[in-house]
């Protein structure tokens, strides 16, 4: 067979060839370079890719915001076309939601989670770093077309039948829907991953009522993105064969329910953005007690509410079609549901007061946007429960009310959490401080910016003003308060490269310490960065919280007295040889590209879908048969004692050489 | 035929599923991984987890719109065409599919190597030929006039049925891919896992067929 004769092909990159028996490429080696990014099969690499991607897509889909509140500004806006504008709205929707907050948070979930459950690495390396590479190609997929200047412009729920052919020629819609179909494929292959990760990886000792709260709160979301996305999935498999291939699902002239589309999106439209508050839940639950030097308040609590929120959000979709005329007992039960999963949340929310609660708070950059988004997610869900009541929701339905509401909780939660989190694990992740008192004005600047920007969109919806319509004339009474969230969009801008510069600033502010902020779980136990085994010493767990458990006494009045000394997770000197990592590989980068061009030849020709295919075959084989660890990789110490049970170790064969780091491939995957 | 007897072989699919043994070998450089079971084998249940939601967004559309009712339609109702009998021995081939599936690891499980690559190529020969029979009724219902786009109810009929179908194609590949491995000896019997985790996929195909056979053709 070719992909395993003895004879490597030579990289076009000019790369060193060496001998290998395993693959058509040489095995990658080594641990620094652009090569050891492109095939890192290391999860805190992966997360700092995907954070690092994510954020670039945050620009673009800010500049996007920008672009849509400068033809706000005044009535009669001039700066977009109408057709621009709604391509505008479109992108920034799809990108904010699909490209930024989702991969931002999946960075988190790879970064941490191992690290917080005692693992050496998520349950599946390689597919790990697919599921980057596939967002990734998403991204440049849906970006290709805007270059091509085919862009989507129905938004991003892109109701059909308005999506079909007839009313959207052109292939703007077919680049918004193979290039959402791709993201999904990463998003499912990260949750499979993460949830096995989650169950299987955990340290010894630490049982699910000892998993950090964030683990929790991420293993819920990956738990609804299992779900969720293969609805999505469907609905957008239905609407490509309407546009490619003439099928009738939308057709309504054939008698199709334009309905459908509005069940199956809000199906799994509801439960996403559970999916993307839920982890920011989970940061800002793991910032508050450090800062507040107090336990979590009921932890129990915070699990199962998140838990019922999980399972309450599959219940509520139809609160987003009120408007449709899905009927009174419809519209009745969905209300009523909609009003019950405040109680989870607003459980949280009293958690998180009685978690700060006579404590010890101190105001570093992290709690500061902890406590924004404390503030800020309760206006938010306020607003929310407001939809619940059917009556006024019809009222609100399609005004800037409802923008106003899920910027609220998208911004004011999501994004504030993970700059919590940014300005948080920071020092873990690199080594460096980001600068307190830059994060502080970056802080105020974007509190005073996101609320001059969303607060005034309450009044405009209530006043009546409709969204996803580029201009409006004079005399509405709207022109103030329009102006107002102009200028409070480009504060928001301005406090965003205010992180960029703290961010460069941070490469001078070098730390040593492994546990600056006194943290409470696992990963503060190990050096910072964590090496890339991550533990020097295996930790188990005896107690929730257990760093600090490890760090602090109790005296007799039950008070924390700090031990004298502590074990720690990091070692100097540790002979890091003896551990095996799975080893790098280029079949993810390669198999994730191949998705790209088999949608361009659904698009334009069957010959880059063949291209696409081969690529496809080919890399799903020679991932197939490539051992995930290398046995050549230059570890050391590969000696027979780990070859106990496999005295012959095969090389195609992965399982006896992955029992070794507890990270194989699915079978056939 | 003896199909009661074959169906109340002890060697059913749950009961081999409970009684496999679990690899010794876990995650953490040697320790057991957390709930006992293997990654590999979580991870594909969890996959089927999702797997469930897909066919149930299908067949949901389906029935959805088969309930519809179109005045002017064009081309025939789906219903009118099926050939029962036919689709019953189709489905009757798959099902056995699931018998043979486990015989595969219940040879693999005793180290016949032999028997293990006679039950896998006959497994995937069952699939094959229930796949024939799916090609062959796609043929006949363009026959008759009803094509992919002739209708509503169409639509949903060749997009369900050829999700299925799709599903069933990767799973003969999977079968094929294991039958070169057991040729190959890299499909040790301490491996025997693969073929399980292969099995589960197999059987929830299965089990689907039974569901879309149930709604799509029986019930009308």
């Amino acid at each position: 067979m070719a992909l395993t004769e003895s004879r490597p092909l030579e990289l076009t990159t000019g790369s060193e060839v060496v001998d290998s028996p395993l693959g058509a490429f040489v095995r990658p080696q080594g641990s620094t370079g652009w090569r050891s990014w492109v095939t890192t099969v290391d999860h805190k690499k992966i997360g700092i890719m995907y954070g690092a991607t994510a954020m670039v897509f945050f620009a673009i889909g800010g500049l996007e915001a920008l672009l849509i509140r400068l033809q706000l500004a005044q009535p009669n806006g001039q700066v977009l076309s109408l057709e621009a504008y709604n391509q505008a709205f479109t992108l920034h929707g799809t990108t904010m939601v699909f490209f930024v907050i989702m991969p931002l948070l999946a960075a988190f979930a790879n970064y941490l989670i191992p690290l917080m459950i005692g693992a050496r690495d998520v349950a599946f390396p390689r597919l790990n770093a697919l599921s980057y590479w596939i967002f990734l190609a998403a991204g440049l997929f849906v970006y290709s077309g805007v270059v091509l200047g085919e862009i989507a412009d129905n938004g991003w729920f892109n109701y059909a039948p308005n999506s079909g052919l007839t009313y959207s020629p052109g292939h703007g819609i077919d680049f918004w829907v193979l290039g959402l179909q791709i993201a999904g494929i990463a998003s499912l292959i990260g949750a499979v991953n993460l949830i096995v990760t989650c169950l299987n990886m955990r340290a010894p000792g630490m049982t699910l009522m000892r998993m950090p709260i964030f683990v929790w709160m991420s293993l819920v979301a990956q738990f609804l993105l299992l779900f969720a996305i293969p609805v999505i999935t469907v609905a957008l498999f239905l609407l490509m064969f309407d546009r490619l291939y003439g099928s009738n699902f939308f057709n309504v002239e054939a008698g199709a329910d334009p309905l459908l589309w509005q069940h199956l999106f809000w199906i799994f439209g509801h439960p996403e953005v559970y999916i993307l508050i839920l982890p920011a839940f989970g940061i800002i639950s793991e910032v508050i007690p450090v800062f507040a030097r107090k336990p979590l308040f009921g932890y129990p609590f915070m699990v199962f509410s998140g838990v019922a929120i999980g399972f309450m959000g599959w219940g509520v979709w139809a609160h987003h079609m009120f408007a449709s005329g899905i009927g009174p007992v419809s519209v009745a039960a969905f209300s009523l549901s909609t009003m019950f999963i405040a109680v989870p949340t607003g459980v949280k929310i009293f958690n998180w007061i009685g978690t700060l609660w006579k404590g010890n708070l101190k105001f570093s950059v992290p709690m500061l946007f902890a406590v924004g988004v404390v503030s800020q997610f309760t206006i938010g869900g306020l607003s929310g429960v407001t939809h619940a009541v059917a009556p006024a929701d019809t009222q609100q339905t399609d005004t800037y009310y409802i923008v106003a509401h899920f910027h609220y909780v998208l911004f004011g939660g999501s994004m504030f959490g993970i700059f919590a989190g940014i300005y948080f694990w920071w020092p873990k992740a690199f080594g460096r401080f980001l600068s307190e008192s830059i994060g502080k004005w970056h802080f105020w600047i974007m509190f005073a910016g996101f609320n001059l920007t969303f607060a005034p969109m309450h009044i405009l919806g209530l006043q009546g003003q409709p969204r996803r319509t580029g201009t409006y004339p004079e005399g509405m009474g709207w022109d103030i308060m329009n102006l107002l969230s102009t200028a409070g969009s480009f504060l928001i801008a301005l406090s965003f490269l205010v992180w960029v510069f703290n961010v460069v600033r941070s490469r001078t502010n070098v730390t040593n310490d492994p546990d600056p902020w006194d943290g409470r779980t696992l990963e503060w136990g190990t050096s910072s960065p964590p090496p890339a085994h991550n533990f020097d010493v295996e930790p188990t767990a005896s107690h929730l919280d257990e760093w600090w458990h490890r760090k602090y006494d109790e005296d007799e009045n039950g008070r924390p007295v700090r031990r004298e000394s502590y074990e720690t997770f990091a070692q100097p000197g540790f002979d890091a040889s003896t551990i095996h990592l799975p080893s790098p590989s280029y079949w993810p980068i390669l198999l994730a590209f191949s998705l790209p061009l088999i949608s361009y030849g659904l698009i334009y020709s069957l010959w880059f879908a063949a291209v696409g295919g081969v690529l496809m075959i080919v890399a799903m084989y020679g991932w197939g048969l490539e051992p995930s660890v290398d046995p050549d990789a230059g570890h050391g110490g590969h000696g027979d004692d780990h070859h106990d049970d496999h005295p012959t170790p095969d090389p195609t064969d992965e399982v006896s050489s992955m029992s070794e780091v507890g990270a194989a491939p699915v079978p056939g995957a | 035929m003896t199909v009661t007897d074959q169906s109340h072989d002890p060697d059913s699919p749950t009961a081999v599923i409970d009684r496999a043994p679990h690899r010794e070998d876990g995650p953490l450089d040697g320790h057991a991984t957390s709930t006992g079971l293997s990654n590999e084998k979580l991870a594909m249940w969890v996959f089927l987890g999702s797997e469930c939601l897909l066919f149930g967004g299908l067949i949901s559309t389906f029935l959805l719109l088969r309930s519809r009712d179109v005045p002017d339609r064009v081309g025939p109702e789906v219903s009118e065409l099926y050939d029962i009998p036919f689709t019953s021995v189709s489905s009757f081939v798959l099902l056995m599919s699931s018998l043979t599936m486990v015989l595969a690891l219940a040879a693999i499980q005793r180290g016949d190597q032999q028997r293990l690559r006679t039950w896998l190529v006959t497994t995937a020969l069952l699939g094959a030929t229930f796949m024939a029979g799916q090609v062959y009724e796609f043929t006949a219902f363009v026959r008759e006039g009803l094509g992919f786009t002739t209708n509503l109810q169409s639509s949903a009929f060749f997009v369900l049925t050829g999700f299925h179908g799709a599903h069933v194609t990767i799973g003969i590949v999977m079968l094929m891919s294991l039958s070169v491995m057991s040729a190959r000896g890299s499909l040790t019997r301490q491996r025997s896992e693969t073929v399980e985790i292969a099995g589960l996929y197999w059987h929830f195909v299965d089990v689907v067929w039974i569901i879309i056979f149930t709604v799509v053709y029986l019930i009308r």
